[in-house]
């Protein structure tokens, strides 16, 4: 076995605060890495591809740092990571569908974003005509008196669209397999040569519910790159944006859920208090979901006294209008009976996969880039992540519950300690080819943004990774063996994202 | 003149109870509504529907048989005419004596017979799971129904509804467990025949977790409101005979003047906002089941009918 590389590991304060360079490595290292990503050494956070090259940044949790490896000088492809790493193979299948780069010796040779319906073959490596659609062949699956339900891509409820391919016996499903890839934007492609300001506006629109932590996690990917001196107050204020946008989505969950297991009473409940959150929202910062308001080198609204109150004020509702609500989820037999034990991970699949948020929390993966890979503003708070070991929807709705109590808390804490000053530094021009992490930790689970830059200021290359990318396939492990009935519920309790997982 | 006055109120029978049935389920789904701090459709919304779809040209599958265009106007044949059967106002009707309660379940279920049929017809995916669920459900709710008659039938010595509600009626029936045992029976039943919480979701927009309405996706126009006019029909006439069998208190008897005849209409208002109302309350404070569940739910309703059943005989052979 060859040895590992040498990679150029960094801890958090030293990536959030500089440019993040990757370590370039051999064919065969590559390799070592992909055994030692199967191996459970290190977590697998994201593969992409470049001009010519691939990329796979690594999380070694024990020492809480991160690295990047890049393969380069690639012809046609590279040695596959999937092979030896199931959590690869989506990302590698996209890299292909987008480069052209072919991951040599894969099992699934699909495309995966691709749909022939762009025109055009490897949009961002060598655009080629496009043969045109082709029938997308499903895995095959045998075996006695089983029976296909194709679901989606357009589905009743207004939801975003995807292909779910059930295999059932009865009423019990044998397999279930994703297609997704409907909602591909070709952001990707628009982010090559846009300015730091249009790269902005696209990354807030990567994905709706989303748009705080995925512009926050742009900006620090940019901060880092071109080494800006954010200001206290605009780090506190992100920070701000980042819980509201985590109490909405929480909220609007876990009364989603509930209203799955056909309990329409706690949606009831909880939409009222999150279009609580987002009045509160559109009075302190402008906007109700609060997009475009964090760009590199700070925020674009300042916070006065009015929207503190109205933010302060908040706080106080859900803190009195919430626990009635878990009480009644709580106290609810039926409700509870649907929840428990339904849709359950593995603690093993969900540390294989790095699934991030309350998907991993609640299958134990003790994991939040806002404790273990810290950056501002919560290197300055208290934060306690809640961890469940069993992994089911109850344990997600639960994780979720203490997530909005964790939420409250935060903001009290950053509105209790708010600095003054500008909320926005200016951004030094590059100068030189320069690139940049961003780790953000959304309401899905942690974001990530690999920016690179050219001497011109412009984006070379910008990869955003949803958390969902890890969570998609687990949805297919989590499923089998339960009834079909039971999938809205164990869908809507993981909650992925279409729109930032096909970008 | 007799035969003639008995055709009148028959037929009076038959459009109120078709008139009434769309604004039961707007009045359920108003009820539901406020319950969860909603401002609701209007309570007329079911009517405005069904003169929507009726005006909609059908959509029909290429490969859609002739039995799927039949089959809305059987299931609502059907269910009209079991309709028809159950005293709401007055006893006594004309058609009364020419079908009792097992007839009305066969009815009823005939009417399910073709719905699972027609699901099944288009050849879609949910068409089948719909259907194999609704049969899954009706091989348990129908033999559940039954005993819940027998043990009726057994207290009034007759399977005739007139019957039955001039005796429950009448001082003579006292406070029998039996019968008591019959309601619960009787209600789980209708929830599970009426496609509601905990068994099915009326309401809800997800095709995999669907009964009732994964069969009838397929359907359009004329056809879907045919469709959901039967359905409206039928939890009425489920109110109605929950009603007649165990609150027949106001239902005009086969004498009774124009006085009693609106005495008995008014009653029968009264008991289906009643109904709606405690159906409203009871699906918002409850959620659905797994589908695997059901059976047992099922179960306990055919269990309570058989209990009431053997209790009887218990009760008399002692």
């Amino acid at each position: 076995m060859t040895e590992l590389p040498d990679l150029a590991w960094t801890r958090a304060r030293d990536f959030r605060a500089a440019p993040f360079g990757a370590t370039t490595v051999s064919a065969p290292q590559w390799t070592a890495l992909a055994q030692a990503l199967a191996a459970g050494r290190v977590t697998l956070m994201s593969l992409w591809a470049e001009h010519g090259a691939v990329c796979m940044a690594l999380h070694d949790s024990a020492a809480r740092r991160v690295a990047v490896a890049r393969l380069d000088g690639l012809g046609d492809g590279f040695p596959s990571v999937g092979l030896h790493h199931a959590p690869a193979q989506r990302l590698e299948r996209a890299a292909a569908d987008l480069f052209g780069l072919a991951p040599l010796g894969a099992e699934d040779a699909r495309p995966w974003l691709d749909h022939g319906r762009w025109g055009i073959l490897h949009p961002l490596g060598a655009a080629a005509p496009h043969p045109g659609h082709a029938p997308y062949p499903f895995l095959p699956v045998e075996g006695e008196s089983l029976h296909q339900v194709p679901v989606g891509p357009v589905h009743a409820g207004i939801i975003e669209p995807g292909h779910f391919r059930f295999t059932a016996q009865g009423e019990t499903v044998v397999r279930l397999e994703e297609r997704l890839g409907y909602t591909h934007k070709g952001i990707d492609r628009q982010m090559q040569g846009a300015s730091l300001a249009r790269g902005a506006e696209l990354a807030g629109r990567c994905s709706g519910d989303s748009t705080v932590a995925y512009s926050f996690a742009f900006a620090q990917a940019t901060e880092a790159a071109l080494v800006v001196k954010v200001p206290d107050r605009a780090f506190a204020l992100r920070g701000i944006m980042a819980e509201l946008e985590r109490l909405a989505n929480h909220l609007g969950d876990i009364g989603a859920i509930c209203n799955d297991a056909a309990f329409p009473m706690m949606l009831a409940q909880t939409s009222v208090l999150r279009e609580m959150v987002l009045r509160a929202a559109a009075r302190a910062f402008g906007h109700r979901f609060m997009r475009d308001r964090i760009v590199p080198g700070g925020v674009t609204v300042d916070l006065d006294a009015e929207g503190v109150t109205a933010i302060r004020a908040l706080v106080e509702t859900i803190r009195d209008g919430f626990p009635p609500l878990v009480a009644l989820y709580d106290t609810t037999a039926s409700l509870l009976d649907r929840t428990v034990g339904t849709g359950h991970l593995s603690p093993d699949l969900a540390q294989r996969f790095g699934a991030g948020g309350h998907v991993g929390r609640a299958s134990g993966r003790d994991y939040d880039t806002r404790r273990d890979l810290r950056y501002a503003p919560y290197d300055m708070l208290r934060l306690e992540v809640p961890l469940r070991e069993d992994g089911d929807v109850n344990a997600r709705i639960w994780l979720r519950i203490k997530e909005v109590e964790q939420s409250c808390s935060l903001i009290t804490q950053m509105l209790n300690a708010l600095p003054s000053g500008p909320v926005l530094a200016e951004v030094p021009p590059a100068g030189a080819a320069r690139t940049g992490l961003g780790l953000v930790e959304g309401f899905r689970g942690d974001i990530l943004v690999w920016l690179s830059l050219d001497p011109d200021g412009t984006i070379a290359r910008c990869h955003m990774r949803d958390p969902s990318w890890f969570q998609w396939p687990l949805l297919e492990a989590v499923i089998e063996g339960n009834i079909i009935a039971d999938f809205p519920l164990c869908n809507k309790s993981f909650n992925c994202s279409y729109s930032g997982h096909d970008l | 003149m007799e035969l003639i006055i008995g055709l009148i109120l028959q037929g009076v029978q038959m459009l109120v109870v078709l008139a009434l049935a769309p604004g039961l389920a707007g009045l359920v789904r108003k009820v539901k509504a406020r319950l969860m701090r909603r401002r609701g459709a209007p309570v007329v919304q079911p009517y405005r529907d069904l003169m929507r779809l009726m005006r909609k040209d059908v959509v029909l599958a290429e490969n859609a048989s002739w039995l799927f265009r039949v089959s809305p106007y059987m299931i609502f044949a059907a269910t009209w005419v079991a309709a028809a059967l159950v005293p709401t106002f007055a006893i006594g009707l004309q058609f009364s004596w020419t079908a009792d309660l097992i007839a009305l379940v066969a009815l009823l279920g005939s009417a399910r017979f073709f719905l699972a049929l027609a699901g099944m017809d288009a050849g879609t995916s949910f068409g089948g799971l719909g259907a194999s669920r609704e049969m899954m459900i009706g091989a348990l709710a129908e033999p559940a129904m039954l005993l819940m008659v027998f043990t009726v039938a057994l207290v009034a010595g007759s399977t005739q509804l007139s019957n039955v509600v001039t005796f429950v009626a009448s001082d003579a029936v006292g406070i029998r467990v039996s019968m008591g045992l019959a309601l619960v029976a009787l209600i789980i039943v209708a929830l599970a025949e009426n496609a509601r919480i905990p068994v099915d979701n009326p309401a809800t927009h997800l095709e995999l977790t669907m009964v009732h309405e994964a069969m009838v996706l397929e359907y359009s126009g004329r056809h879907l409101a045919m469709i959901e006019l039967a359905a409206s029909l039928k939890l009425l006439l489920y109110m109605a005979l929950i009603g007649c069998i165990f609150v027949p208190w106001g239902i005009a008897p086969a004498s009774a003047g124009a006085g009693g005849l609106a005495l008995g209409a008014l009653s029968f208002l009264a008991k289906l906002a009643v109904g709606g109302v405690m159906l409203a309350v009871f699906e918002t404070s409850i959620a659905k089941m797994r589908v695997f569940r059901v059976p047992d739910f099922l179960g306990a309703a055919l269990m309570l009918g058989l209990l009431g059943t053997l209790l009887l005989f218990v009760s008399r052979s002692l």
